[in-house]
């Protein structure tokens, strides 16, 4: 790329979303440019595909540090015993032979005025945009004891799907009849507010079924549940009453081998579950992106570029939520193709979207043949400059029914499919 | 901006491309069916070519997917969750994406 067009593409990155800037596209056959993918989850897997699909002759290349793709979404059922790892974990070779290129390996720092990614391994990838999808880090210092039994493996939080869930799935199995697991849930926002909720419902329902005698515990640091709460109130006392006990303000303030510690008193689980306080993956932390709270990553909505760092888009979990956008897989998918939009628009020199909508659903289940959802649609506000929710729009389920069971499978193979080819 | 004239005028082989483009950046973004469309295609599939339980919108006629939109927006059409996310979309965007899936082939 030359000089001046790299001059055109930050004239157009500093005007953040106006997009004024002169087409320089020089030749349908040559690449409008080279775009960077960090983070191969919902997020950075869909942008990386919707970039091939819609870019034309675009460069996309997707680091990512794990070789597959597991999914958050439905790894619930893996810990109650109703799926298998090998159901919730895909390959990411569609994506190969769409036209991404797959790296495998752990991005370091990023040179935001070189326009540059290196790897551990000392691999630089320059580019002309960049994409992050960091996902959530967790911050362990908020929870004194939590980081050392995590690394002794006595507590997992299981709150990234992978390894976690098959080793909290093995504590829950090697649980004796009689024993608590308790799981604990950080103040909002967190990723996927009904996740904690869902959990707890499938680990009650395994109990029921197979250890009839346990207790479920779920301590919430929050005053009340944080997602479809009148469906899981009625789920708790209909289909999990006498294993199941949800306790509000229950906040860890610290752990002590698998002792929760909450302000007036000590709760001991045999199997603690700490889902702990969160905030943008550390990339974003290190790249200087957080500019909200101090755990999240400001964005421009139109085309989810960075408030603070030109030519660096985020998306996902570690941004900081427009009003009632949840931290949630689809919400990430649904980011990233106005991402994937606006830059291809961007490097073409060309308007972005100035109207974009996302939309929501995320389907829990309450017991493995039962399910409940959550749907919101979020249309983009000129004059604020971020998405709101349609009034009178979304909704939950009247009542958990099996029929939606169905359709949260369903909605997992599409979204799978959408993001990952 | 002045940077961005200086460049025209230097690089006459991109001369044509660029006022064109400037015009573009006058007009609207040209895929807004495409984006609006892209919103449904997490449940429903990558250009409405979906899978399981899922309904296919590719190929679905253009007029039975805005009475579709209507049906659900009223209450008219058994729904679990669409009867609440149609209600978030203008008549002019369903009318969009309704073309949009109409101008693709229908799944095998």
């Amino acid at each position: 790329m030359d000089p001046g067009r790299r001059h055109l593409l930050r004239t157009g990155a500093a005007l953040a979303g106006s997009v004024l800037t002169s087409g320089a596209s020089r030749s349908s056959e040559l690449s409008p440019g080279r775009v960077v993918v960090v983070g191969g989850g919902f997020g950075g897997a869909t942008a990386a595909r919707y970039l091939r699909l819609w870019g034309g002759h675009i460069h996309v290349t997707l680091v990512e540090r794990n070789t597959g793709f597991t999914s958050c979404p439905m790894s619930n059922l893996v810990l109650g015993g109703y799926s298998r790892m090998g159901d919730i974990t895909r390959t990411y070779d569609s994506l190969s032979a769409l036209g991404v290129k797959l790296v495998q390996g752990e991005v370091i720092a990023i040179d935001a005025s070189g326009r540059s990614v290196r790897l551990a391994d000392g691999t630089a990838l320059p580019y002309d945009r960049l994409i992050l999808s960091p996902g959530i880090d967790f911050i362990y210092d908020l929870v004194p004891g939590l980081l050392p039994a995590m690394a002794g493996g006595q507590i997992v939080h299981a709150w990234n799907a992978g390894a976690q869930t098959l080793a909290l799935r093995r504590q829950l199995e090697a649980m004796p009849d009689g024993g608590i697991f308790a799981i604990t849930i950080p103040k909002a926002p967190y990723r996927c507010p009904p996740g904690p909720y869902e959990r707890a419902c499938l680990v009650a329902s395994y109990f029921r079924q197979t250890k009839p005698k346990s207790k479920v515990l779920v301590l919430d640091a929050n005053p009340e549940i944080q997602s479809k709460k009148a469906l899981f109130e009625r789920a708790f006392a209909q289909y999990h009453a006498g294993i199941l006990e949800y306790w509000p303000n229950a906040e860890l303030k610290e752990v002590e081998g698998n002792l929760a510690r909450l302000a007036f008193e000590d709760v001991k689980g045999d199997v603690l579950n700490v889902v702990p306080p969160q905030r943008a993956g550390d990339l974003a932390r290190k790249a200087g992106l957080v500019t909200v709270n101090q755990r999240w990553v400001g964005v421009h909505w139109l085309t989810m570029e960075s408030t603070v760092a030109p030519g660096i888009h985020v998306l996902g979990d570690a941004t900081f939520s427009a009003p009632q956008m949840p931290k949630s897989a689809h919400m990430a998918n649904q980011q990233a193709k106005v991402a994937a939009a606006a830059v291809i628009q961007l490097l073409k020199g060309e308007p972005v979207n100035a109207t974009p909508v996302v939309m929501n659903t995320c389907y829990s289940f309450i017991t493995p043949q039962d399910a409940i959802h959550v749907a919101s649609v979020h249309q983009y506000d000129a004059s604020e400059r971020t998405y709101k929710t349609v009034p009178g729009s979304g909704g939950v389920s009247a009542a958990a029914n099996p029929m939606e069971a169905r359709y949260a499978h369903a909605w997992a193979e599409n979204i799978w499919a959408d993001t990952l080819g | 901006m002045v940077a961005i004239k200086t460049l025209r005028v230097c690089i006459p082989a991109i001369l044509l491309t660029g006022a064109l483009s400037s015009f573009a950046a006058l007009a609207q973004d040209t895929h807004l069916a495409r984006n609006l469309a892209a919103t449904c295609a997490s449940c429903h599939g990558t250009n409405g070519q979906a899978r399981g339980d899922m309904k296919p919108l590719a190929g679905m006629a253009a007029q039975q997917l805005m009475e579709a939109f209507a049906e659900f927006k009223r209450g008219a059409r058994p729904a679990t969750v669409m009867h609440q996310i149609a209600k978030g979309y203008t008549e002019e965007q369903i009318g969009l994406i309704a073309g949009y899936f109409a101008a693709q082939s229908a799944q095998h």
